[in-house]
């Protein structure tokens, strides 16, 4: 890996240029000196030897220890806690930031058409449609994080997708320094309302989101804009945050308008009970104002018609995650438990063109009031393999199209899903998964799916969210 | 505001201030450090202990209760060298204390206090778990712990230089009462001296380093990766040409593999409290060596 090259080349540098090796001998030095000047076309495995002579020099050059004085054994000589300190950095590579990639594979079988995937009694959300049939990649993940100096943290997560697009799934700055359990955030985020959507959709339980995340949020909500946590200073967890943005993605859509078009509040809470069980819950809300969201629907005379909303989307979330493993040990058993809730209100004006032709665009007031939650268990029986268990249900609800009912209201329905899925994680860095579904997302379609998942992870280490 | 509202906000304040005056705050990752800095710190320090003796530290979870308790810490004990890698870093960054971020006097690793061994020659995760900067597991030799304690009361006593003076004389009484039970432990450990052993995961480098045992294999094919029967045989088969006398695992281990091999090959399984607090005897850090050296020789039978 390059970027451990690097480390330890400076690592070298630096140890080379540190008052500690002066004791080593000249030549000593003068030869190292002449090592790490190839070193720069060198390959991992000379470096690695090249460090193993420093780290002898340094053995060597080894000064009395800056601890307090105090009597040793005779089988404990005293180190030097100077020379064995990480040496600061150097190279112009010295201060590349950890990258991570995530590759991710699928093979589908799904007896409903992916491309007429949609949920019946629900405004579409965009892009929420399972992988195509047979096999395909899923999305690639590319990371980029590090310290951007003593205040500032920076993320980068481009999103590469099968069909050979990239896009900016996260790019943000937190501010690290600031006092008072403060941690802002700026850029482009996944927002931390509910339990799911700020975490990536390859560290997921399942293959896909919850039923509810596809038709309120299009899978997760993203914005542009700014977040403010703050954590209180008790041993309760508690974490309260507040967010801005620019309210483009669904529920909302692009206003050109100056000013703020989302805003989020929520608090999450968290502890341990005992050793072995842990939790979180949270309340969450987001109101967004959507100017013109378009989208088509079939009417009731089984026409395309070209809708478009303007007005207020409220959605309130309560999520909670229960986690037990034995002592607190999830090495080999451990059990998760989460669910949470959705309702969504939103009202304001539709207006229905019917095929485009003038005069038959028609404004009418509209206001819905639908739910919708998921409940799913996890369980690890045994290191490296875990089987779960999902349930998702919406409810359409009530909604009002005013003037516009005539052509546009359908029976209540309620769309379900069970799911199942077995998993092998062989290390933390890779799992395979299999999953099986059946979903009943529009009245007498009943789609069964079947996905073989693969996600791999390369690079840094990365570490995961409760 | 008025003065009723000025009042409230007082007593808030107040109320939110007052814990981070009472003692120093410290988050110690794993049992020895924080069982460490109770012997550095006394009664001028609070600390708060990451994970218990039974958790796999290579699999932690940055729980709601870990950020909670890192976002009032003073001062952050880990081991560094990676092992916090998979939960650490995640806390620091959700807990808004800059006190105790990386290079900050509020963050504090042993690791680059003692000098590190099996550092890999060949950096690749097939490989399975290993740690750039070499076996994390540093705690198992005493004398590591006597490495870390000096530069750890001076990191107390920077901290809180009110207290500078007690931090200074507890660790001079410490060191004296540690290095005499280190020579003791050494007296009593004498007949380990060359003992040939297995491992069930390579956590023991140190204390073998100290006490003169020799590893004859791991039952762990690879670090961290979960032993497999076809490797267990092997090693049963190792064990015809190189008899050892048991097989030692940590107390957070599950003794299956260990089990499997010691009825095979006729050998005693030994499990080690590993840490404060692995078992009943491990109260401390005295214990922790006190009894592990007693089942080593238990295990020599």
């Amino acid at each position: 890996m390059p970027r451990s090259i690097l480390a330890r080349s400076a690592l070298a540098l630096a140890l080379l240029s540190a008052a500690d090796v002066e004791a080593a001998s000249d030549a000593d030095l003068a030869q190292i000196r002449d090592e790490i000047r190839q070193l720069k076309e060198s390959y991992e495995a000379r470096i690695q030897a090249l460090e193993q002579r420093l780290k002898d020099a340094e053995a060597k050059a080894a000064v009395a220890a800056t601890t307090p004085a105090a009597p040793g054994p005779a089988s404990a000589p005293a180190v030097a806690s100077a020379t064995t300190a990480p040496a600061p950095s150097a190279g112009i590579s010295a201060f590349n930031p950890a990258i991570t990639a995530v590759l991710q594979g699928v093979y589908a079988n799904l007896s409903q058409d992916p491309k007429q995937y949609a949920i019946a009694g629900f405004v579409p959300s965009g892009d929420i449609a399972p992988a195509k049939r047979g096999f395909s990649i899923a999305e690639s993940e590319l990371g980029l994080s590090a310290n951007v100096d003593d205040k500032v943290y920076g993320n980068l997560i481009l999103s590469l997708t099968p069909d050979n697009t990239v896009s900016v799934e996260e790019a943000y700055g937190v501010l690290t320094a600031l006092p008072g359990g403060l941690t802002p955030k700026f850029g482009r985020f996944k927002s931390s309302i509910g339990y799911l959507n700020d975490q990536h959709q390859h560290v997921w339980d399942f293959y896909d989101a919850p039923l509810p995340y596809q038709a309120f949020l299009g899978g997760q909500f993203t914005s542009d804009g700014l977040q403010f946590k703050w954590l209180a200073p008790t041993d309760l967890f508690l974490e309260l945050g507040a967010e801005i943005g620019d309210g483009a993605n669904f529920p909302g859509a692009d206003r050109n308008r100056n000013g703020i078009g989302s805003g989020a509040v929520y608090a999450h809470a968290g502890d341990d009970v005992g050793a072995s069980n842990s939790w979180r819950a949270g309340l969450s809300y987001l109101q967004l104002r959507p100017g013109d969201r378009q989208y088509a629907q079939t009417d009731v005379a089984g026409n395309s018609a070209e809708l478009a909303f303007s007005g207020k989307s409220q959605l309130a979330i309560a999520d909670f995650v229960w986690k037990w493993a034995p002592n607190g040990n999830a090495t080999r058993t451990n059990f998760k438990v989460q669910g949470e809730f959705f309702w969504r209100k939103e009202a304001g004006d539709l207006t229905y063109d019917n095929g485009g032709t003038p005069g038959l665009a028609r404004t009418s007031t509209y206001s819905s009031r639908q739910s919708g939650w998921y409940i799913d268990g996890v369980y690890q029986f045994m290191p490296s393999w875990r089987v779960g268990a999902r349930y998702d249900r919406l409810a359409t609800g009530t909604v009002d199209y005013g003037a516009n009912g005539p052509y546009l209201a359908s029976e209540p329905f309620n769309p379900q899903r069970y799911s199942v899925m077995l998993d092998y994680t062989p290390s933390e860095f890779s799992r395979f998964r299999i999953q099986w579904q059946q979903s009943r997302l529009r009245p007498d379609v009943t789609d069964n799916q079947l996905f073989v998942q693969y996600i791999l992870t390369l690079g840094a280490h990365g570490a995961h969210k409760y | 505001m008025n003065s009723h509202q000025q009042l409230l906000l007082g007593v808030l304040l107040a109320a939110l201030a007052t814990p981070a005056l009472a003692a120093l705050n410290v988050f110690a990752t794993v049992p020895e450090w924080g069982a460490l800095a109770e012997e550095l710190g006394g009664d001028r320090v609070k600390v708060y202990t990451a994970t218990n003796a039974l958790q796999d530290p290579h699999h932690v979870e940055a729980k709601p209760s870990l950020i909670a308790r890192a976002r009032s810490a003073d001062l952050v004990v880990a081991t560094g060298a990676e092992l916090e890698v998979g939960w650490l870093p995640l806390v620091l960054l959700q807990a808004g204390n800059p006190k105790v971020q990386p290079g900050k006097p509020g963050y504090f690793e042993a690791a680059p206090h003692v000098t590190m061994l099996e550092k890999p020659v060949r950096l690749d995760r097939a490989e399975g778990d290993v740690h750039p900067g070499g076996n994390p597991h540093i705690q198992t030799d005493p004398r590591n712990i006597a490495r870390v304690a000096g530069p750890l009361s001076v990191r107390l006593a920077e901290l809180d230089s009110a207290n500078a003076a007690y931090y200074q004389a507890r660790y001079k009484a410490f060191a004296e009462r540690w290095n005499a039970a280190i020579v003791n432990w050494e007296k009593q450990a004498a007949p380990l001296r060359g003992a040939p052993i297995l491992v069930q995961h390579k956590a023991f480098t140190y204390l073998e380093e100290w006490l003169g045992l020799k590893e004859i294999a791991a039952l762990e094919p690879k670090p961290g990766v979960e032993p497999t029967t076809a490797h267990l045989s092997e090693v049963l088969a190792l064990l015809q040409r190189q008899p050892v006398k048991m097989v030692i695992r940590a107390a957070y281990q599950s003794d299956r593999a260990s089990q499997w091999i010691a009825e095979r090959a006729k050998i005693n399984a030994v499990a080690l409290p590993f840490t404060v607090g692995g078992d009943d005897a491990a109260r401390d850090l005295y214990g922790l060596f006190d009894d592990t050296i007693a089942r080593l020789l238990k295990g020599m039978q």
